[in-house]
């Protein structure tokens, strides 16, 4: 007796907790995910300020479909928080996915997400294994062999005959994706590596055996396939050293201006590949910039541009599936896989994106220099 | 040169773990407890030197300064509220609590400066340059060193020469006969601490000039380190936490360069098993019989 009248106690509290997610109110969930404090920080927020935007902007429109946005936070953690942050939102009624932000979580919640069946679109997070045999997984950046093989090119095209240097963290998907793809594109290209050096996580602090071998093997060229806080502790001891190679770094270089009182002069000549630049001329981009900046008070990076464009891709996505908003994540999974290749969206991060079934997308990538502590197209 | 370079990188290193392990090496050495909050207290120094750098337009060596008054007082503080109502209680009660005090100094400070880090501008720029610039040292390389003898020089003839020395030996060999003496136990811990505490706000400004990326977990790691070259040199030994901490910082430069990057934390921790097989007491450490 008291075993039943406990299961429907705890039935009731199920159907409860279950009610408010029962999209009565006309407008679609969309749950953001993304390192919101910690070291990676920078991205997850700038991708949930630029997701607001758009969102905003589609519900004042007349747009037939309107959203609801909430961001989780997971710290860009692979782990527990991922997929607790992933719950929360699921808790809350999401019915698709814009994160995560970062490669890491993103593997981890792309498997649950897939075992579920919700769809998921990454504006960031860059590895292969995110969206590898995963039909629910989409991405709006580039992925890191992309990066990679676009890096090398780049180098064969406009540093022709330069000794490059790669230092990448071997501990982290991201990092060693690229480097991989990179190493064996610039052997393809002829682009000669002379030297090659490595750090972990616990090691990220000192840079000085890695700065002397490059400079020892003649580098002038470095390639910095990492995050920018590790990035800006390469850049001061290198500075420290009196050692002046080019520095070019990739997406993950992105945010090294903003932080907390960074000597931008160190970055000044510093290359990073990525597909937005602040300064471009189109009306799309010069609107998003100047409410980004209205709104946040700086400049957005291109995590930010990636976000943005997320929210229109996945409105964009909606649309031709035909979707509504009374259908359950899972319904609206297999509605929006089949379009996704069909889909042509002009974005801030690049015109006429489209995308591979596998949910690599395919866009043009382009560098950038940092010319007086801002971004230009060299 | 190429091995040069890689030296003189290992011994500024070392002597930035040396700093940090002259302050867990005192601590250990008078009060007998593990101050594992150590590693925090020179995070807390690192913003507070960069704060008054940054936001009161302080010069450098008035913000490390700055940083050392206001870590004294912490380290008072912390002993004073931790660790002196445990001091009749067993040392794994003390220990347990050390690391408390740990997480309650990283958590505050994720609490107060947030999670992204910070850059540290380093309280002396630019590079001697040596052989026709083959070889460079950083200057604040050279100030570390120069930091971190004078230090250990300073603090052996205090402890060695000094009344209030002499006062902190005798708690270190017996803080009963001591207070019978006549000896303030609880003052003279606390001395240790404030000491201890000014040291990790100077290994706080060097650290960060060193590696200019501040945020709250930035001394976990070289606590760590440092504890490490501390038990190396031998625990309570002045000169030995200064051998060990140069030992230390040599040995992962040049196994980092010679050997291999990621190895390099484990091959520092292998060698410190192999010491403490053959000589338990450590480098310099004091060997005591124990009577059983």
């Amino acid at each position: 007796m008291k075993k039943s009248l406990a299961l429907i106690l705890a039935l009731t509290l199920v159907f409860a907790l279950a009610a408010p997610a029962a999209f009565a109110d006309g407008t679609f969930k969309i749950g953001g995910q993304g390192p919101l404090t910690g070291g990676a920080a920078i991205y997850g927020n700038a991708v949930m300020n630029a997701a607001q935007i758009a969102v905003d902007e589609i519900n004042a429109s007349d747009s037939a479909i309107k959203f609801e946005f909430q961001a989780q936070d997971d710290e860009a953690d692979s782990g527990d928080k991922a997929i607790n942050a992933y719950n929360t939102l699921m808790d809350w009624g999401m019915q698709i996915l814009l994160g995560p932000v970062t490669s890491g979580s993103g593997i981890t919640v792309a498997a649950q997400a897939y075992d579920e069946r919700t769809f998921l679109l990454t504006p960031s997070g860059s590895s292969v294994d995110l969206i590898a045999d995963k039909d629910n997984a989409f991405q709006v950046c580039f992925t890191d062999p992309n990066q990679g093989i676009a890096s090398a090119d780049y180098f064969a095209d406009n540093f022709a005959g330069a000794k490059v240097a790669v230092i990448y963290r071997n501990d982290d998907a991201y990092s060693q994706g690229i480097r991989d793809t990179f190493v064996k594109e610039a052997a393809d290209k002829g682009v000669s590596v002379v030297y090659e050096g490595t750090f972990t996580d616990a090691t990220s602090t000192d840079f000085n055996v890695q700065l002397t071998a490059a400079r020892d093997a003649g580098a002038d060229l470095l390639f910095l396939p990492i995050y920018y806080t590790p990035a800006s502790v390469i850049l001061q001891q290198a500075n420290q050293m009196g050692y002046k190679p080019t520095f070019f770094g990739v997406d993950g270089m992105d945010g090294i201006l903003t932080v907390e009182n960074f000597d931008t002069s160190l970055a000044e000549g510093v290359y990073l590949l990525t597909p937005f630049s602040a300064d471009a001329e189109d009306a799309r981009t010069q609107a998003f910039v100047a409410e980004y900046q209205k709104r946040y008070g700086e400049i957005p990076n291109q995590f930010a541009a990636d976000g943005y464009d997320a929210v229109y891709i996945i409105k964009a996505a909606l649309e031709a599936a035909n979707c509504t908003p009374d259908m359950s994540p899972a319904d609206i999974c297999e509605a929006v896989i089949p379009v996704m290749t069909t889909l042509k969206v002009d974005g801030v991060t690049g015109e006429g994106m489209t995308w591979a079934a596998t949910g690599e997308v395919s866009k043009a990538p382009m560098a950038i220099v940092i010319k007086d502590g801002a971004y230009v197209t060299p | 040169m190429k091995f040069l370079a890689y030296l003189v990188s290992g011994i500024s290193l070392g002597s930035i773990y040396a700093i940090i392990a002259l302050g867990y090496t005192m601590v250990y050495g008078i009060a007998k407890m593990l101050n594992f909050a150590h590693g925090d207290v020179i995070m807390v120094g690192g913003y507070i030197s960069f704060l008054a750098a940054t936001n009161l337009g302080l010069p450098a060596l008035l913000s490390v300064l700055v940083a050392m008054a206001f870590c004294t007082v912490l380290g008072i503080l912390i002993e004073g509220l931790a660790y002196r109502p445990l001091r009749s209680a067993p040392s794994l009660a003390v220990l347990i609590t050390a690391i408390g005090v740990s997480y309650f100094l990283q958590n505050a400070a994720l609490l107060i400066f947030g999670a992204n880090p910070k850059a540290y501008t380093p309280v002396v720029s630019g590079t001697l340059k040596l052989f026709d610039g083959q070889l460079s040292i950083s200057y604040v390389s050279i100030v570390t060193v120069v930091c971190c003898v004078v230090i250990m020089l300073a603090l052996t003839a205090f402890t060695g020469k000094t009344r209030m020395g002499k006062a902190m030996r005798a708690c270190s060999e017996d803080k009963g006969a001591a207070q019978l003496m006549g000896i303030n136990v609880n003052r003279t811990i606390s001395l240790t601490f404030a000491i201890g505490s000014a040291l990790a706000a100077v290994a706080g400004a060097l650290l960060c000039s060193f590696s200019p990326t501040l945020m709250p977990t930035t001394g976990s790691m070289p606590g760590i380190k440092a504890f490490t070259a501390a038990v190396f040199g031998g625990i309570g030994s002045i000169p030995g936490a200064f051998i060990g901490g140069i030992l230390l910082g040599v040995i992962e430069a040049l196994s980092r360069a010679y050997i291999s990057t990621q190895l390099s934390n484990s091959i520092v921790f292998a060698v410190l098993i192999i010491i403490l097989l053959v000589r338990p007491a450590g480098l310099m450490g004091k060997r005591t019989q124990e009577k059983v």
